[in-house]
């Protein structure tokens, strides 16, 4: 974007905050709200009929842990791959985004095989609330993580290019990384409310 | 990604030293695309602008397009109710009419309007260059004029199917409504496959398209504000306009995602048999409701916080006093936006909350009427023992004030459920948010237009015309509106096509019918002021009004780079301190770059990332109608889409460096 070589001469950055960091924690506020919307319906439905559907039979409680731990993984690698690039090693930065993109992709394929599964066992979008709520929320959710493996694997691509070092592209990869580590953090949320709970 | 170098054009030209901008020359960006020449081409130079005050007054000008085929809507409505048993239009255009004027005038009309404003003049007022997004800024302008072609895009449809031309099959079939008829808050189940046919999906995509275009600006607004702000200017330095762009942002920021889902979730209802509002499949109707007015009621204070702070600017510009109270202003306004989001439930009382919600609905509706009597006795307070000039900027303000004032105290009257239970869906609504509507918000815009046209334009508006559109739309509003409210006590409900005659009804209908016209007479000699202005208006020079805030410190229409050198602001109402206060609030200037002023590159790709929006939400829409290979071509919209976006964040952001010489006045 603009602004990040005409903060050193034009804008006089009252905040001691990029701008295009500003930018992301902005648009993290309001995807908060987003995925408090999807998250709410979700419960709304649930507790308005409880009878209507057992969803400890389908969830695979092994799975999903193992999805979990594995993108909680994956924050942990993009937190190292935001400071090596404050370092300026690339070689390391590049190692830790093929971990992110690695460990987003076994996420990514845990949620696919979890659909087909649940399909297969005919819970489908139009079967009941359930799988309307279900399918859009956790949908949602894993759009969000496939649009942050490619915006990773671009990156990664770009560091190729010789146009990324220390100085310049730092802030890049820590919005990206905000953006990770975000949507990792609705995924505990989500793992919690929708499926934890289910088990007590 | 990489912002090592600028690349300077090569043309030594751009380097020439006098104060009139130099036309850039096209140069290669980082993936060897050609940036757009506007040098050659008018219209490749508006199309391609990062300028945000070229996108402001985009804005403006299809805002004020939209303000007239929304009216035009209105005249047809009233038209239609001018007498008993009318049989001008059918019930189904009248459907389709109303739901049209109804979201015309908030998200194509008033919304826009304030945008043009936060557009022009935010950037002014905190003496930044531009926005800090400028390319996001005009993704915002062209994905705006995307979503208001997909709304409106089933009227040509209904067209072609009156002349026999098209017919929807699929599973819309045999509906023939192919624009919006549920009314503009879209209520379940009425939305619902079964109900209504291709117009509901051409609304869904539209307000998407516009949710997007909004949230991407607000963001960039709050950045900006936060960001961009010139040296000294301290956040309770800013003027009240920037503060109120900026909770309207945030509002913007955290309202629009619940209709995002909202409408996503009746999107899939419609397209993917999902059962977010399908009662048959145990979908409950009453969640749209929650989740519509969860956005719908802050999306009210969106609407009319602009139209608070137009008339906090031009209130003490005109009474030569320091706006009374500027902290408790701002407070207020902050105040106000906050409990915009805990009051959403009291457009709902009748539909049975239970006790405790409704009284604490009730409670907190009430509250809101704590800081909007604040400002409104600081207006006032801004005008006692002021040297008031009433010039047509200050008697809009003043006519927004009462009239606005007016809109207020339905508004608390509805907030009191056991009478809201007698109001609601009756005309005494109608008459209550058209007050504010028209009253407030469209009066505050006038008064915002009048004020600040000069400075856009550089030409002064003369003569007394500005005094007839007051005087006409001012009584327009009122007698079309305040006989509604005794329409609204006597029973008539909301959305009729048409009624019976005695119920007493009939002279009532006929005098806000009348109203309506005069009103629209008068919107139309607003139009004929502002074509005067354009066309006979004489130079108006820099400060026209001895005004206070910094816009009026540069030049009007102000240049590209807006301040020649960076402002350092040493105190609140910079321009009136730098002109009349002590001289240790003078307004001072940062030294020259070596290099010149840094600017912003244009750029196509913002304009073809948001027209990919397009064909996105006429395939998605068309699909339902059954359309052959709609689904195509609306991933065709989404590649367009992806493409751009693409190719935007290769492109690099450019840049040149502009010299001038000439400092602000």
């Amino acid at each position: 974007m603009h602004t990040a070589e005409a903060s050193h001469e034009d804008s006089h950055d009252n905040l001691v905050i990029d701008n295009k960091k500003l930018l992301m924690w902005v648009f993290l506020g309001s995807d908060c709200m987003f995925f408090g919307t999807l998250i709410s319906t979700h419960l709304i439905y649930r507790k308005l009929y409880p009878e209507s559907f057992e969803p400890t039979a389908l969830f695979s409680l092994e799975l999903t842990s193992f999805s979990t731990f594995i993108l909680l993984m994956s924050s942990f690698l993009m937190a190292l791959a935001v400071s090596a690039m404050h370092k300026g090693e690339l070689r390391s930065f590049r190692n830790n985004i093929i971990g992110v993109v690695f460990f987003g992709l076994i996420f990514l394929g845990c949620q696919v095989y979890e659909f087909a599964h649940f399909v297969h066992e005919d819970l489908t979008l139009s079967t009941n609330t359930f799988g309307s709520t279900f399918y859009m929320m956790t949908g949602t959710h894993g759009v969000h993580v496939a649009i942050g493996v490619f915006w990773l694997v671009c990156m990664y691509f770009y560091s190729h290019t010789g146009k990324m070092d220390a100085h310049e592209s730092a802030v890049d990869v820590e919005v990206a990384g905000l953006y990770w580590h975000f949507v990792d953090i609705v995924w505990i949320v989500i793992f919690t409310v929708v499926y934890l709970i289910e088990f007590i | 990604m990489s912002y090592t170098e600028i690349q300077t054009p090569k043309n030594p030209s751009t380097k020439d030293t006098t104060s009139v901008p130099q036309v850039l020359t096209p140069q290669s960006s980082q993936i060897g695309l050609m940036r757009p020449d506007h040098s050659k081409n008018v219209v490749i130079d508006w199309l391609t602008t990062v300028d945000h005050k070229k996108i402001g007054l985009m804005y403006g000008a299809i805002a004020l397009f939209f303000l007239l085929v929304g009216g035009v809507e209105a005249l047809i409505i009233r038209t239609q109710l001018a007498i008993p048993e009318n049989d001008l239009i059918s019930a189904q255009r009248y459907n389709q009419l109303f739901t049209m004027h109804g979201t015309t005038m908030i998200f194509l009309a008033i919304m826009p309007l304030n945008a043009a404003f936060f557009n022009f003049l935010v950037p002014l007022q905190i003496g930044a260059r531009d926005v800090a997004f400028p390319r996001v800024n005009s993704f915002s302008l062209w994905a705006f004029v995307a979503g208001a072609l997909v709304i409106n895009f089933g009227w040509i449809l209904q067209a072609l199917q009156v002349m026999g031309l098209f017919q929807a099959s699929g599973p819309t079939a045999g509906m023939n409504d192919f624009v919006p008829a549920m009314g503009w808050f879209g209520y379940a189940p009425i939305t619902g496959i079964n109900f209504t046919g291709a117009g509901t999906d051409f609304w869904i995509m539209g307000l998407q398209i516009l949710g997007i275009a909004s949230l991407s600006a607000a963001m960039n607004f709050v950045v900006t504000i936060i960001n961009m702000r010139a040296p000294g200017m301290k956040m309770m330095r800013m003027p009240v306009f920037t503060w109120m762009t900026l909770v309207v942002s945030l509002l913007i920021v955290f309202a629009f995602p619940a209709i995002t889902v909202a409408l996503g979730q009746l999107m899939f209802d419609r397209c993917f048999g999902t059962n977010f509002f399908v009662v048959a499949g145990g979908g409950q109707p009453i969640l749209w409701q929650h989740l519509f007015w969860i956005f719908g009621h802050p999306e009210v204070y969106i609407l009319v916080l602009p139209a608070m702070g137009i008339v906090s600017e031009v209130l003490p510009v005109f009474s030569k006093k320091p706006l009374f109270g500027y902290a408790i202003v701002v407070f207020s306004g902050a105040v106000i936006g906050f409990l915009g989001f805990a009051v959403w439930s009291h457009h709902m009382f009748t539909t049975g909350l239970g006790k405790v919600a409704t009284a604490a609905f009730s409670l907190l509706t009430m509250a809101i009427a704590v800081p909007t009597g604040v400002k409104i006795f600081n207006w006032i307070g801004t005008l006692w023992g002021g040297r008031v000039r009433f010039s047509a900027p200050m008697i809009f303000s003043i006519g927004f004030v009462w009239m606005f004032m007016m809109g207020g105290f339905s508004g608390i009257m509805h907030s009191s459920a056991p009478a809201d239970a007698q109001q609601q869906d009756s005309y005494f609504v109608i008459a209550h948010f058209h007050y504010v509507a028209i009253g407030g918000i469209f009066l505050a815009v006038v008064a915002g237009i009048y004020f600040w046209l000069p400075k856009m334009i550089g030409k002064m508006w003369k003569g007394n015309l500005s005094t007839w559109v007051a005087i006409f739309s001012t009584a327009g509003l009122n007698i079309t509106f305040f006989p509604m409210h005794f329409l609204g006590l006597l029973g008539m409900p909301r959305r009729t096509h048409t009624y019976l005659a005695g119920f007493g009804w009939e002279s009532y209908n006929l005098i806000c019918t009348i109203g309506a016209y005069i009103l629209a007479f008068g919107i139309l000699l607003l139009v004929v002021d502002i074509v005067r202005c354009f066309r006979y208006g004489e130079p108006a020079g820099d400060d026209p009004w001895d005004a206070r805030t910094l816009e009026w410190a540069t030049t009007s229409p102000p240049k590209v780079y807006n301040f020649a050198k960076t402002p350092i602001i040493p105190a609140r109402d910079a321009l009136w301190e730098d002109k009349y206060g002590p001289k240790n609030r003078k307004i001072t200037y940062e030294d020259d770059h070596a290099h010149g002023i840094h600017m912003p590159s244009q750029s196509w790709m913002p304009l073809i990332a948001s027209l990919g929006f397009i064909p996105l939400g006429l395939g998605m829409s068309l699909m339902q109608a059954g359309v052959p290979f709609m689904g195509y071509f609306a991933i065709f919209g989404l590649v367009m889409l992806s493409i751009g976006v693409a190719l935007w964040a290769l492109e690099g952001p450019g840049g040149y460096h502009l010299n001038a010489k000439e400092n602000v006045a």
